[in-house]
């Protein structure tokens, strides 16, 4: 199995955690309960996260990334989860600057190197102030769905 | 010319890497110049010392490296992307 597993399960659309250790646990915890990927994930996602941030500042609102070694993983997914209220999540490349947070974009990756597409069409989707506008203030699961869907466009992967 | 070897990479190496290491192969394409792009995790740089010609990450690197380091962070929001594609093009020139 190489698809990516993306449905409305794996959508979270009202994450109420206030701190970013709780909403990767959160986020990670339902993949966990899906067999998505391994118990290990959780703790390794976090500790990444610390060492490694993956928040990034868009135009609009700030989106994260987190992702960890591929060992972790099960089967290649796509989490998606709207926070409620903004979450500090630390800037990618940069120790000292945090962003407030509204998307998270888990990224649960079986190979190294791969998916470059499906990437760099995740990461156009974040250039979009309305894209990210859309997401945070969209409550069905189905439409975030369809939405990214259709922007990422999985058939053509 | 000598290919530079160019290093890309992240905390994982699987995922802003592959982004950062695909922009950079456009680039080169466009510009006609021959890069080795090798992707790796950030705490594999080490073992390129000698070899590499430029690092070019998403992760922040807090050691001192014997060649120039450039941020990749834009390749993934779009804010300065041009400026860092500059920088890039730079030191592949050079």
């Amino acid at each position: 199995m190489n698809e990516v597993y993306f449905d409305e399960s794996v959508i979270l659309p009202d994450i109420h955690s206030a701190t970013k250790e709780e909403v990767l646990t959160e986020m990670s915890q339902n993949l966990v309960d899906k067999n998505l990927v391994k118990e290990s994930f959780i703790k390794a996602i976090i500790e990444r996260e610390k060492e490694f941030a993956t928040g990034l500042p868009t135009a609009g609102f700030s989106v994260a990334i987190p992702h960890t070694d591929i060992e972790h993983v099960n089967r290649k997914t796509i989490s998606v989860g709207i926070l409620k209220e903004p979450v500090d999540f630390g800037v990618m490349g940069d120790e000292s600057e945090t962003t407030p947070v509204r998307i998270v974009f888990l990224l649960a990756m079986n190979e190294s190197h791969s998916q470059l597409s499906l990437l760099q069409k995740l990461m156009q989707l974040f250039q979009n102030e309305e894209t990210l506008r859309y997401l945070v203030e969209e409550k069905s699961q189905k439409n975030i769905k369809e939405f990214i869907e259709e922007k990422l466009d999985f058939t053509k992967l | 010319m000598k290919k530079k070897q160019v290093l890309v990479a992240c905390g994982a190496g699987v995922a802003t890497s592959t982004v950062v290491n695909g922009a950079i192969e456009d680039m080169a394409k466009e510009n006609d110049l021959k890069v080795d792009l090798v992707q790796i995790k950030i705490s594999e740089v080490g073992g390129y010392e000698d070899t590499a010609d430029l690092l070019v990450t998403t992760a922040m690197t807090k050691k001192e490296y014997p060649f120039p380091v450039i941020n990749a962070r834009s390749f993934l929001t779009g804010i300065g992307t041009e400026d860092t594609k500059k920088q890039i093009l730079e030191e592949l020139k050079k």
